[in-house]
């Protein structure tokens, strides 16, 4: 065996760090769990939109009988489906036959010279779209409706949240498995510590990215299927934020869940270990929902780096954020990102070859 | 060559190698014994570079091993452990892909280890569903996939089969004949002995003997002598200038205060009649281990 002439040159880091970053890829493609979990998501998704457009859809006009005479009041009003009746009766009969749900005749005591009939309670819905208002105006209009706000600010906080989670968690597994199953210790003789935690972040963060995608494009899709453009117009420059957001704050998360689960030997210490982080991961969620019409809270959340994916494109979407904003939270996110990444890398390293009992923060830091 | 100064570490409080120094040569199959605690993993941790030391060098060919230098050694740690869900081809040709070889170069590497490993059939097979000696070849592949310059072994006969050990010996063997140097911790001392051409014995952190297994057997064995006549050989111990160590009927084991007299008392065994046999008997590993460690 002549081996010195063909030996390959020592591996460059990027080299390594695409090559775990692949496996981390690979093997969790063929992991049934995940391909399953993945689908049910994606229908989760797909339904809730469509769901969304059956029963948000229903503007359809309200079907009144109108007798001649009374025709001018309702033509041309959008939300009355007027059907024409030769007199009262004939309209009463269609109301008792539930064709109609009111009968509009003209009358010459009612000042506005017509009388609204309906069956056993007052039709409301009729009157309204027949009323007379004052003209009014706002100082201050509401740029979104708060119904509207609170879907988006449900969208952004869950698909952050459920996003960063899941593969939060596939990392910490990862981590551990290799530390339970005491790979680490060949992985270690072959590429350095870092080349580890880079190829697993990244391998994790580009699955993620891609389940992101996967979900915007169907979430699209079933938004077009279904006609419901209109909300696409003012999404926009929020969902790309949100991806920006989303991929930078996923890396810091990563690094935090890589570092934490070093600490940790055995598979079920993993979810005590990473608690704090899993907090990290849940409070934006349930601070976007619970305060979304709170500018303040927003304001605060848009800044600091943990709430910052869900918090900043919410306030680009409300139309809060001055077109600075985004740019001075994402600069504070990327220093955030890089010093976990640089804490996160000391804790792994320091972390990896200690088997047994639960390391120590302390000693993780110092080595 | 692999060569240790002075390395030392420390746990703490506990001093847990104490100035070791040691050489394994180009081509050299080295044992490293010691007791359980002694220090063996550390060094070979050391060694590797997946600890670092407190103090001392390790050097190769003269000078200081570097991160790149080992990237191109095999290591097979005391703790097993490949992935469990990938499959052993797989598994190796990464491992193999890790140290910066082509695809292809890796695969057909792979391939040839596995079957001389006696694996060849199990190669798409996952790790966890081989059985645990087949686990224990495939972790001696994934030390050597990459044709290492180095190789380290901690504790690899262990867990092995007879037949397995045999085909583990021989590809050592092999390897070293390429001028690789070789070094192996083993409790198994038969084994050890059979296969190294060097030892090194370490206790509580120090080395305690180091050469090769002849050098070391004049310096620490005592030389004895082992006779089997026909008849009883009980006048053996009236032979002047001669110790019986262990006796039964027509065998003994004795020591010789010189030449002299081992030739007077072989010289008696013939013209009593009846001898079997008469030879040097070889001191074991067990029993220098034993003598070098107290």
């Amino acid at each position: 065996m002549s081996t010195t002439l063909d030996r390959p040159a020592t591996p460059r880091f990027v080299d390594s760090a695409s090559l775990i970053a692949g496996r981390e890829i690979t093997m969790r493609l063929r992991s049934k769990t995940f391909l399953i979990s993945t689908g049910v998501l994606m229908l989760a998704v797909l339904a809730s939109v469509v769901l969304g457009s059956l029963f948000g859809g229903q503007n359809e006009a309200t079907k009144v009988a109108v007798v001649a005479g009374a025709s001018s009041v309702v033509d041309g009003n959008a939300a009355l489906d007027p059907v024409p009746v030769d007199d009262q009766a004939a309209g009463e009969q269609l109301l008792r036959d539930g064709e109609v749900d009111a009968i509009v005749v003209p009358s010459t005591s009612d000042p506005l010279g017509i009388t609204v009939i309906g069956l056993d309670q007052t039709p409301s819905g009729v009157a309204s779209a027949l009323a007379v208002y004052p003209s009014v105006e706002l100082l201050e209009p509401a740029a979104v409706d708060p119904m509207l706000a609170y879907f988006v600010a449900f969208g952004f906080g869950i698909v952050f949240f459920m996003s960063a989670l899941t593969f939060g968690s596939t990392i910490a597994q990862s981590v551990v498995e290799e530390k339970q199953t005491r790979v680490v210790e060949i992985l270690l003789s072959t590429v350095s510590a870092r080349a580890l935690l880079t190829g697993k972040v990244v391998g994790n963060s580009v699955l993620a990215f891609g389940q992101i995608l996967a979900i915007a494009v169907i979430a699209l899709l079933g938004l077009m299927l279904t006609g419901q453009k209109v909300l696409l117009g003012g999404l926009g420059t929020s969902v790309v934020w949100f991806i920006v957001f989303f991929a930078i704050g996923f890396v810091m998360l990563a690094a935090l869940f890589a570092a934490t689960a070093a600490m940790v030997s055995r598979a079920e210490d993993i979810g005590s270990v990473t608690t704090p982080v899993t907090m990290l991961v849940m409070l934006p969620y349930f601070l976007v929902i619970f305060f979304n019409d709170n500018p303040t809270v927003l304001a605060i959340m848009s800044y600091v780096p943990f709430s910052a994916p869900v918090g900043m494109p919410m306030r680009v979407f409300l139309g809060t954020a001055e077109w600075w904003e985004p740019i001075v939270s994402l600069a504070i996110l990327l220093a955030t990102t890089i010093a976990a990444v640089l804490i996160g890398e000391r804790i792994y390293r320091n972390s990896l070859l200690k088997t047994g009992a639960r390391v120590k923060l302390g000693d993780a830091l110092r080595g | 060559m692999l060569e240790l100064h002075d390395v030392t570490k420390r746990y703490g409080e506990r001093l847990a190698l104490d100035h070791v120094s040691f050489a394994v040569g180009d081509g050299r199959l080295t044992g490293f014994v010691g007791g359980n605690g002694a220090g063996k993993t550390t060094t070979m941790r050391i060694i590797l570079g997946v600890l670092a030391s407190d103090g001392g060098t390790v050097l190769l060919d003269g000078a200081p091993v570097g991160a790149a230098d080992r990237r191109r050694f095999g290591y097979m740690p005391e703790e097993r452990g490949l992935y469990p869900k990938m499959k052993v081809l797989e598994q190796t040709v990464y491992l193999a892909r890790l140290h910066g070889w082509a695809p292809a170069a890796a695969r057909a590497n792979a391939l040839e280890l596995l079957e001389r490993l006696g694996l060849g059939e199990r190669t798409d097979d996952t790790i966890e569903s081989l059985s645990l000696g087949n686990q224990q070849r495939a972790q001696i592949a994934a030390a050597l996939v990459h044709r290492p310059e180095m190789l380290v072994l901690d504790e690899p006969f262990s867990g092995l089969d007879p037949m397995a050990v045999e085909t583990v010996q021989a590809v050592l063997a092999d390897v070293a004949a390429t001028g690789v140097p070789v070094l192996f911790s083993s409790h198994q001392l038969d084994i050890v002995e059979r296969l190294c051409d060097d030892l090194v014995i370490i206790a509580g952190g120090r080395i305690a003997a180091s050469g090769t297994g002849e050098a070391l057997r004049t310096q620490h064995g005592t030389e004895r002598w082992e006779l089997l006549v026909a008849g009883d050989a009980g006048w053996l111990r009236q032979q002047p200038g001669i110790s019986v160590v262990e006796f039964d009927g027509g065998w003994a084991v004795f020591e010789a205060e010189s030449d002299a007299a081992r030739e007077a008392a072989l010289t008696e065994a013939v013209s009593r009649g009846g001898l079997v046999s008469f030879s040097r008997e070889r001191t074991s590993l067990a029993q220098i281990f034993k003598e070098v460690v107290q």
